[in-house]
């Protein structure tokens, strides 16, 4: 008992160490995880108008769109069929070896990286809704823009926003990776400590549990929101 | 009864529409008076929901040309949004919006194609709402509209837009039995209004009442056509006969 105590103090209290967990954590782990979400979605979206005005128009589709879907299905490969880990090390190592910005080229290569899943939850939110809609919406003398902004979008956003939830947890739990390339994440953090004390029981456990509490806080966070969503769901 | 004039609203010839090497419609020649109710009858899988939506260009027709009020609208260069203003369609499935309330459902055509103010469309829905017996229900959303007002209310949100004509595809095929009669009330006084009207149903009794011409439709051609009583009393082709004994026992 005594002895795991001291362990903790020596983990997280000696020269005040919790503060390196807390700024690992909120200045690498959150901003890596928002700073490539958003990305990831701003990519995700792009992608995924550009494959379901694709899909919806098979055979009336000008040479741009079916080059752009082209380059959205080479990309969606690549990134798919790839490891993640292998990704962010190309973006440091081979793609941007003279840079050091490394928060940036994280927020890079796991915001492409989840563009590429980003893409496929709203394309799979949009294909949700039945076709009907939208020829309702034309039938009535509307744009096909105009019947997706004010139809389609809004009932795919409550498919969609769900699932962008929980690929921010997958996120926030792969910024892990970031560490192979020399952030100073929760992760890193830890690795440092325990190697400098010779001891990584319990900077190893004690991370683990920070990255499950914050997961189980923001599962709840989504709950909330996924609960309000469904109750102003009049479908 | 509205007397018919010979002004043709919708002028279809040589229409074929393939999907693929499945050819659906074979060389449609039709036309639709002003003001005419055109019942379309037929086998399931002969073309009837195709023709229709190829009138309203919901299908593009492989070859052919519709001419819808002097205008051809098979052109590419023609503005199909704007057409589709003046044309009405009524699904099987309603296809309300389940995003927006019944009134939203109603305002939304006519004021975002900027045809009528906020107040116009607003007053436009009050005056079809209380119409067809719905006001009360303008606040809520379809989900909880049973399928007999939900279909009142995409005929009324098709109507809001003032069109010239009204395309029905099988408007009472997805009502459970009682609710059919008080959706094909609601036509029947929009055909003696004077609405121009073609109709796919398997309402036989709505055909014989309101229907000026039917058509009989099947295999992608019009085998037959002719009035109520030709059609119904004095079948000629041996398919017509077939398909009338099964859907009138
Ligand atoms: N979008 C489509 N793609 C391929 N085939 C279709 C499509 N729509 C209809 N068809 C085919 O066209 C034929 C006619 O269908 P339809 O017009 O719906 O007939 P009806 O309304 O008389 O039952 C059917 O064989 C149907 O399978
Ligand atoms: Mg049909």
């Amino acid at each position: 008992m005594n002895n795991l105590q001291a362990q903790f103090v020596t983990a997280f209290v000696t020269e005040d160490r919790w503060k390196a967990y807390l700024e690992g954590l909120v200045q690498k782990t959150y901003v890596i995880t928002v700073g490539a979400l958003a990305f990831g979605i701003v990519l995700g979206i792009l992608v995924a108008v550009i494959r379901t005005i694709h899909d919806q128009n098979i055979g009336r589709n000008n040479w741009l769109i079916n080059f752009l879907n082209g380059i959205c299905q080479v990309y969606t490969t690549i990134i798919r069929g790839t490891p993640m880990l292998v990704q962010l090390m190309v973006f440091y190592f081979v793609i941007f070896s003279s840079s050091r910005a490394k928060v940036a080229i994280s927020i890079l290569a796991l915001g492409i990286n989840s563009g590429a899943y980003v893409a496929e939850i709203i394309r799979s939110g949009i294909m949700s809704i039945d076709p009907g809609q939208m020829e309702a919406g034309r039938s009535l003398g509307l744009g096909y823009t105009q019947v997706m902004r004010s139809v389609i979008i809004p009932q795919a956003i409550k498919n969609i926003l769900p699932a962008l939830g929980n690929e921010m947890i997958t996120l926030f739990k792969d910024t892990s990776l970031v560490t192979v390339i020399g952030v100073t994440d929760l992760t890193k953090v830890a690795q440092t400590i325990g190697a400098k004390t010779y001891s990584y029981f319990m900077p190893m456990i004690g991370i683990a549990l920070i990255y499950l509490l914050n997961v189980i806080v923001l599962t709840r966070l989504l709950g909330i929101l996924e609960r309000r969503l469904r109750r102003s769901d009049r479908t | 009864m509205t007397e018919l004039n010979n002004n043709v609203l919708i002028d279809v010839q040589h229409l074929t529409k393939a999907f693929g090497d499945h050819v659906v419609l074979k060389d449609i020649s039709e036309h639709i008076n002003e003001g005419e109710k055109v019942v379309i009858i037929g086998p399931s899988g002969g073309g009837k929901s195709t023709f229709l939506r190829c009138l309203n260009l919901l299908e593009i027709p492989t070859e052919g040309t519709i001419i819808f009020d002097g205008t051809d609208i098979t052109d590419p260069k023609t503005d199909i949004n704007k057409v589709r203003q003046h044309m009405g369609m009524v699904f099987q499935h309603f296809n309300l919006f389940p995003n927006m309330t019944v009134r939203q459902n109603i305002t939304w055509a006519p004021t975002k194609t900027g045809m009528m103010k906020a107040e116009e469309a607003d007053a436009e829905a009050t005056r079809l709402l209380t119409r067809v017996g719905l006001l009360e229900k303008e606040d809520a959303y379809p989900s909880s509209l049973s399928g007999g007002q939900k279909q009142r209310i995409a005929i009324v949100r098709a109507l809001a837009m003032k069109p010239r004509v009204m395309l029905f595809d099988e408007p009472t095929s997805a009502l459970d039995p009682e609710m059919v009669g008080e959706v094909l009330e609601v036509m029947k006084e929009l055909a003696e209004e004077g609405m121009t009207m073609a109709v796919v149903t398997h309402e036989m009794g709505f055909a014989k009442e309101v229907g000026n011409r039917i058509l009989f439709m099947a295999d992608g051609v019009i085998m037959e056509q002719g009035t109520p009583d030709q059609i119904f009393n004095h079948p000629q082709s041996p398919r017509l006969q077939d398909f009338l004994a099964k859907v009138l026992i």
